[in-house]
């Protein structure tokens, strides 16, 4: 079995973070992973994305090919149809619905709306106010992953808990308590 | 032996700290600088006293690894590509003088430019010095490969050059780690460095003897190999990471020759050569291979590549690009979306940057002929909107010499604005040249205490901006140091005109803190508290 995915948001997002707990929970059940991240300039309020792999069988390529990606994962609407080739024909776009305006260009928000809502499958919710309902405030990540969790597939939705378990411990209990509430918020409206 | 999650950087470090690595010299750039990031925050390196501060600039780095290797110890260079041009002379001399301990200089391009403004092929460097280069394809090599490339340093009393791409530095995956080498001994080498002419063509002419050896080191390669189960149409030639492409397309079908260690395996070309009736090579970067190996098989025989469109003359690889040169149909894809904008990096909001620019956008509203040579960093920013400041930005330093230039040229006013650690990089000795000529410049070094754009590194001049400006000659009634903030924006902008005005070198320090560093020492700070 193989899942590609893209992640995708704009730098300072958190999505790195959403990439290292997949990372954990794919190292701890044994499977192969490759994560091409972006580093660098595009940091600075930009575009951000990331290329992850993750397969029962040796992974080839750091890059999905195009056509391939069997779900896109993103923050913000706008991000989440930037990567629109990458998605296979039958996969899914999981992505927090408000956008996130840094630039005078931002397109028309009904328009992108309704070319969001016209894909085949698409997932989406106000991820800031779901993590602000069971949090008070940071957490939207963690909302998307909870959303996302049921199509990653190949890990499932207590491993990927788990490793939100490893990766936050550091940061004492009441940090992995926060993301744990806001990665099992339970409405996920499509 | 231990599995790690690793980037491709990472796993170079660990590597290295594994191949007895006894100092890592080098200046950040993206995507090289995890590498000596991870070297400073590994225990290991630690406990075994591994050398691993940032560096001024790559040549410093480069000699400070010679000097190093010199005493008998192991030692890595880390730079970005075009960081090579920066330390090509002691680079390429360092083949002259060859090696004692084990030396390897490490160059990540970045094919696509990702971040960096060209895309240069550290491998012309490699064969230019006439040294072995290895192009690792996979996270795992770039671990093996440090014990090797070490090895084969000290054996063959060379450098050996590691070249890596951006998404393999910047691409994660499991590495078996765990054989450990210890470090080497301080045993100065009693041999002659003194490049003299005389001296010098002697060494050269044992240089050029050893390039039989190095080519028999790479043929045999266990880096190097490779696969028949093709039908003869076609030989594939894969460097580094193509060899990933090609596999992702093709799986276990095609004549393969995997090529991670150079000079290019002669007898393999050959061989894949008469056994198929064209090549295909394929490399990320420029058609180094692939000019290299035309010129190997005569024009009668057919070699494609980048140079032929088969794949395209510029950019990275990618598994599509790859798979269209391979013959293979690209699947249905979404069309791409139309309601989409590009969304530029750009300055943080509250960066001193941004008030810097703030008072020069009003100096060039006022003056239409006013010139601002920009720099390599976060403030290259200042060239888009809402700024729109900057008329150019080339290399390291070069606002200060350009700036320079167009006033000897007549140019007026002509200002260069240069970040602290870039000044100290590459802009000490321009400011120089204009001091000693008097030349009509004025330099903002826009002082944020830290190498910003790739991190918030150490920057090397920290605290001692006024102090180098004065030594350099500065006349101290024209070096002032402001503090970016919005509020003084008026007072800057001010002081740039009275500046201006002045026939010699003004030199002009913005200095505030870059507001991740702050925000990350001020974490750091309750951190310690609550401990």
């Amino acid at each position: 079995m193989k899942k590609d995915i893209i992640l995708c948001g704009v730098g300072g997002q958190g999505i790195l973070s959403i990439a290292t707990i997949i990372g954990q929970a794919a190292t701890q059940a044994g499977i192969y992973l490759k994560q091409a991240e972006v580093h660098g300039m595009s940091q600075r309020g930009g575009d951000v994305q990331s290329h992850l792999r993750l397969s029962t069988e040796p992974i080839w390529s750091d890059l999905i090919p195009i056509a391939s990606a069997d779900v896109i994962i993103s923050m913000e609407p706008m991000e989440s149809l930037r990567y629109l080739e990458y998605l296979s024909p039958e996969g899914t776009v999981v992505t927090g619905s408000v956008p996130f305006v840094n630039i005078p260009n931002y397109p028309d928000e009904t328009a992108l709306q309704s070319e969001l809502d016209a894909l085949p499958h698409v997932v989406k919710n106000d991820i800031e106010a779901v993590a602000k309902d069971c949090n008070g405030a940071r957490g939207a990540n963690m909302v998307l992953l909870g959303m996302a969790a049921p199509h990653i597939g190949i890990l499932s939705v207590e491993q990927l808990r788990e490793a939100i378990k490893v990766v936050f411990a550091r940061k004492g209990e009441a940090v992995v308590e926060a993301n744990l509430r806001c990665f099992d918020s339970p409405t996920h409206v499509s | 032996m231990e599995k790690q999650l690793l980037l491709g950087d990472e796993a170079i470090a660990l590597g290295a700290i594994h191949a007895g690595l006894s100092g890592v010299y080098a200046y950040p750039g993206t995507p090289s600088t995890e590498i000596t990031e991870f070297i400073q925050n590994h225990p290991e390196a630690r406990k075994r006293g591994i050398r691993s501060r940032w560096c001024t600039n790559e040549k410093t780095a480069m000699e400070a690894a010679l000097g190093m290797s010199y005493a008998g110890k192991r030692a890595l260079v880390c730079m970005k590509h075009v960081g090579m041009n920066v330390c090509a002379d002691a680079f390429v001399n360092s083949a002259i003088t060859g090696v004692n301990g084990g030396l390897v200089v490490l160059a990540a391009d970045d094919p696509s430019m990702h971040s960096s403004q060209n895309e240069q092929d550290s491998r012309f460097y490699g064969k230019f010095a006439l040294i072995p280069i290895f192009e690792p394809s996979n996270q795992q090599e770039c671990y093996d490969m440090m014990q090797v490339a070490f090895a084969l340093s000290e054996r063959i009393k060379e450098p050996i050059l590691l070249r890596i791409v951006t998404r393999l530095a910047h691409s994660r995956a499991a590495v078996e780690t765990g054989r450990q080498h210890e470090q080497n001994a301080f045993s100065p080498s009693t041999d002659q460095w003194v490049l003299l002419p005389g001296i010098a063509r002697r060494k050269y002419a044992a240089l050029l003897e050893k390039q039989g050896a190095m080519e028999e080191e790479a043929e045999k390669s266990a880096f190097n190999k490779m696969e028949k189960n093709g039908n003869g149409q076609l030989g594939i030639l894969a460097c580094g990471i193509a060899y990933n492409y090609v596999k992702e397309t093709i799986g276990q079908e095609g004549n393969i020759l995997k090529v991670s260690q150079y000079p290019l395996p002669q007898a393999q070309i050959q061989q894949l050569a008469s056994e198929n009736e064209a090549i295909l090579v394929v490399e990320d970067g420029q058609p180094v291979a692939e000019q290299d190996v035309k010129a190997m098989l005569g024009t009668g025989y057919k070699v494609w590549g980048r140079l032929t469109g088969h794949l395209p003359r510029t950019g990275e690889l990618t598994p599509d690009n790859v798979a269209t040169a391979l013959g293979k149909e690209q699947k249905a894809a979404f069309t791409p979306a139309k309601n989409l904008a590009a969304r530029p990096p750009q300055l943080c909001q509250g960066c001193g940057h941004r008030d810097v620019y703030g008072a020069l956008r009003q100096i060039i509203e006022e003056m239409p002929d006013a010139r601002v040579f920009g720099d390599i960093g976060c403030y290259t920013l200042g060239a888009l909107p809402p700024f729109k400041a900057l008329s150019s930005c080339v290399d390291m330093g070069a606002s200060i010499t350009m700036a320079k230039g167009a006033a000897d040229a007549g140019l007026r006013p002509a200002i260069a604005v240069i970040g602290d650690s870039t000044f100290t990089h590459s802009g000490m000795t321009g400011l120089l040249d204009a001091i000693n000529d008097n030349t009509p410049i004025t330099v903002i070094i826009s002082d944020n205490l830290t190498t910003g754009m790739t991190g918030g590194q150490d920057s090397a001049g920290l605290n001692k901006y006024e102090a180098i400006c004065l030594g350099l000659g500065m006349d101290p009634e024209h070096l002032h140091v402001v503090t970016p903030l919005p509020k003084n924006i008026p007072a800057i902008a001010a002081l740039i005109r009275k500046e201006i005005a002045y026939e010699g070198v003004s030199v002009i320090i913005p200095r505030r803190e870059c507001i991740q560093t702050a925000a990350r020492h001020a974490r750091e700070r309750k951190a310690n508290k609550a401990n």
